[in-house]
């Protein structure tokens, strides 16, 4: 029986802290992990929760995040509850079996500490290795601050394996602005978190010897696509399953989320969209945007990445004249694929507004609240002219002449 | 001689893999392509024989997968003294034996490897790889007769 591990009502976490005190509060059975940058205490405190007997479970040191992902996979196909964590390069080397992971509909829960890819090698948030399993099958939610990485961790472990969804989720923090930044988190009881999230509930276990399974076959051309059909049918599919736990839990907390969070959107001409830290920031320029010149700005930040919200994105873009996405990745010669995302979304609305696209922050690079300002100052202008007046695709806060591309053909 | 009727069980391979029959939509395939080897509750299935258990039509036992095989192993009872030793290193579990008896070749999941032939022990040999189209009985009667050792 494990030692009660005693929590406040308030605690002073960062956010790689407060994952895995998540991961310990949703009695997770197995973590198979390979260490990185920035996202190594996650998985070094569940091993310190397991010898101290604060869990029963098991933590396994593997050769490589390939080797991790692989494991978890494994232990999860034999039924049991596992998470783990990484971040950039070993996100990179894990993404072969992030792939396996999702095409098995294996409901493992992956902290993913955003960094930049190298190279050049960096340590610090970007959201390189994020876009980088977009396509893999996964549902991707991002936390933007510590409280909201460990709210969303606990929800994954119900929405992975509600028997509906049966697919891995990923939770996405801003490394070291989010991992390494303590701040006031109010977490659930012991008692709370463990009724919350529950016991799992394994579908086509393998140690179910009464029915033993294959997992991994092969399928060709008379197969494949039926499977991967299937599998996209149920990440889309996933959406109401998500808005019902995030009700659950608003329940229990009091904190409430959405697959699109809105703030000041209700009267706004221009506005911004992002993720992680950024939503923080873009709050308080569109804030006193308002104030100092009478803009009517507003942030959308994205919850859930994918499955990606296009309802819902549209909807709260009704109205909106002029909107700017930021990117943290660099697009590797195209449009930032959020930029895409929010465009596509917008092609299919009666006012189809404007829609331009911010790259910035890579490798960690600041973007500070006279970055946003500057960004919705450029909407303004946009609405004011009735076209883009700027390039579509802008880097923003970079060193060197201005750096732009395409040019819209609507003026 | 080897029966060549002889099927561990009635259903084995009795499918082709890749034939384009009961093929299903994307609506009824398994979640995340996971199969059930057997059909109902397969407890205490490692009591049971091959020709006993209940394969489901997902299993590999129940369809054919020697399609690529270019030259077989046959297998000659006249010569055989039972050691088992192919039945242990067959990849393919392909070896069928009974009590330790040799019946024969598993030609619907054989892949013609010749791990066979080559672990046994015997004198001529009691398995010998012969091309796919290869007659039994011609087989059969040309097989060769006991080398005796050279002296020096």
């Amino acid at each position: 029986m494990a030692v009660e591990f005693e929590v406040n009502e308030r605690e002073v976490w960062d956010g790689n802290y407060a994952a895995s005190q998540a991961l310990r509060q949703a009695d997770v059975d197995v973590v198979v992990a390979y260490p990185i940058t920035p996202s190594t205490p996650i998985v070094e405190n569940y091993g310190s929760y397991v010898g101290n007997g604060y869990i029963d479970g098991e933590f396994i040191m593997v050769e490589s995040e390939h080797a991790a992902m692989s494991g978890c996979i494994g232990a999860s196909a034999a039924g049991g509850r596992v998470a783990t964590a990484t971040s950039s390069q070993g996100f990179a080397l894990m993404v072969e079996v992030l792939y396996q992971a999702s095409g098995m509909r294996l409901p493992i829960v992956l902290n993913v500490v955003n960094r930049a890819l190298a190279a050049p090698l960096n340590v610090r948030g970007d959201h390189a290795d994020m876009y980088l399993g977009r396509d893999s099958g996964w549902i991707q939610m991002g936390a933007f601050n510590a409280q909201e990485a460990y709210d969303l961790a606990l929800c994954a472990f119900r929405i992975a394996e509600n028997h509906s969804v049966r697919l891995p989720v990923m939770v996405h923090q801003d490394g070291f602005i989010t991992s390494h930044t303590a701040q006031n988190v109010y977490p659930l009881s012991n008692e709370a978190a463990a009724k919350f999230v529950g016991v799992i509930d394994p579908v086509d276990d393998m140690l179910d010897f009464s029915r033993p399974v294959t997992y991994g076959a092969q399928t060709e051309e008379d197969w494949h696509f039926e499977h991967k059909a299937k599998q996209h049918k149920a990440i889309m599919d996933s959406k109401p399953v998500i808005d019902a736990i995030f009700a659950e839990f608003k329940e229990i907390s009091g904190r409430e989320y959405k697959r699109v969070e809105t703030y000041d959107m209700e009267d706004a001409d221009v506005c911004i969209i992002g993720l992680g830290t950024t939503v923080e920031t873009a709050r308080v320029a569109a804030k006193e945007l308002r104030k100092e010149k009478g803009i009517k700005a507003g942030v959308l930040a994205i919850r859930c990445f994918r499955p990606f919200p296009y309802e819902e994105v549209r909807e709260a873009l009704e109205g909106v004249k002029s909107i700017a996405v930021t990117d943290r990745s660099s697009p590797g010669g195209a449009m930032g694929a959020f930029y895409n995302e929010v465009a596509g979304a917008m092609a299919t609305s009666k006012a189809r507004p404007m829609v331009t696209n911010y790259i910035y922050g890579l490798g960690g690079r600041d973007l500070s609240i006279e970055n946003v300002k500057t960004i919705l100052t450029e909407q303004q202008a946009n609405v004011d002219a009735g076209y883009i007046t700027t390039d579509l695709q802008q880097f923003t806060n970079l060193r060197g002449p201005h750096l732009g591309f395409f040019k819209t053909a609507r003026s | 001689m080897q029966d060549l009727k002889l099927r561990a069980s009635e259903n084995r391979g009795k499918s082709q893999l890749e034939a384009g029959f009961d093929l299903l939509g994307w609506d009824e395939v398994t979640q995340g392509s996971v199969l059930p080897s057997f059909e109902g509750d397969a407890s205490g299935i490692a009591n049971l024989k091959a020709e006993e258990r209940n394969y489901s039509g997902y299993n590999s036992y129940t369809a054919t997968v020697a399609s690529w095989r270019v030259v077989k192993p046959v297998f000659n009872i006249d010569v055989c003294i039972d050691c088992q030793n192919c039945w242990v290193w067959c990849p393919d579990s392909s070896i069928l034996s009974r009590d330790k008896q040799m019946l024969g070749i598993d030609y619907d999941h054989c892949k013609g490897c010749e791990i066979c032939v080559e672990v046994c022990p015997t004198n001529p040999k009691s398995l010998l790889m012969f091309k796919e189209n290869e007659d039994l009985e011609t087989a059969l009667s040309g097989w060769p007769e006991k080398t005796k050792k050279e002296k020096n």
